[in-house]
């Protein structure tokens, strides 16, 4: 980009505030800075752009509904840190990565595929019969048995439209 | 083919056509075309997310036929000869 869209400032206390949070819920962010900033620059140019911080390095729609599982942290985020050790844009990394005992480098996009699965999850779940639905935080994976989800994710703060029924 | 028109050329193109899919907020991307400045290999960019819809549509199409992932950075060296699929930098660099 040639235009700075964002400022060095903001771009500089996203990050500040995006280490802390995630260190204390137990998820560390890429420890190469200058990338890192790149990234949550990016992060912030999409926040403009869509109104929400979309994936960087996925094309997003700009209509929050189709992009609901692009949203940073986006719902492939957990599993492919248990995969790869990083997500797909590298923003996050595992423990190994940010101490250095492992390296970085591009990893597949599982976005495709993750579909069908969780389609057929949900007919295997319906089949029990409960009180209240269980529902399911898509970025953290967080449940609870209540009449509709809570505004935001008690566990990590993603917004009240990634959960999903779970059964 | 609208989108053609906001194909960016870097360098001097050489017998080897390289065309580069990208986003303009994509890291990877970033260092794609930087290697590639770096090799003094010469290609063309499109940064798909700055489109309009219908061009964006077309050019997902013709990304989609390299990589049916539909994932960026997309490098297709003469029209599909070689692509490459992300930042492999061993991959770029064994273009030269």
């Amino acid at each position: 980009m040639d235009e700075k869209v964002v400022d060095t400032e903001s771009i500089r206390k996203y990050y500040e505030s995006l280490k802390v949070d995630n260190f204390s819920r137990g998820y560390y962010l890429n420890p190469d800075d200058e990338f890192t900033l790149d990234l949550v620059e990016s992060l912030l140019v999409n926040e403009k752009r869509y109104g929400y911080p979309a994936c960087p390095c996925r094309l997003a729609k700009g209509i929050r509904e189709k992009d609901l599982d692009i949203i940073c942290p986006c719902d492939f985020r957990d599993q492919d840190l248990t995969d790869y050790g990083t997500c797909y844009c590298a923003l996050y990394v595992s423990k190994k990565i940010r101490n250095g005992e492992k390296g970085i480098g591009p990893i597949p996009d599982r976005r495709k595929d993750n579909g069908a699965r969780s389609k057929m999850e949900n007919e295997k779940c319906e089949k029990m019969k409960l009180n209240l639905p269980v529902l399911r935080c898509k970025v953290c994976g967080y449940l609870c048995a209540r009449e509709e989800a809570p505004e935001t994710c008690p566990i990590c703060g993603a917004d009240k439209d990634r959960f999903e029924q779970f059964i | 083919m609208a989108y053609r028109d906001h194909i960016i050329q870097e360098g001097t193109e050489s017998t080897e056509t390289v065309m580069l899919y990208t986003l303009s907020t994509c890291i990877w991307c970033r260092k794609t075309k930087k290697l590639l400045t770096e090799l003094g290999l010469g290609y063309s960019y499109i940064d798909v997310d700055l489109l309009d819809e219908d061009d964006q549509d077309e050019v997902m199409a013709e990304v989609e036929k390299h990589n049916p992932a539909s994932s960026f950075p997309t490098l297709v060296v003469n029209e599909g000869e070689k692509v490459i699929l992300g930042f492999e930098e061993g991959e770029i660099r064994d273009l030269t």
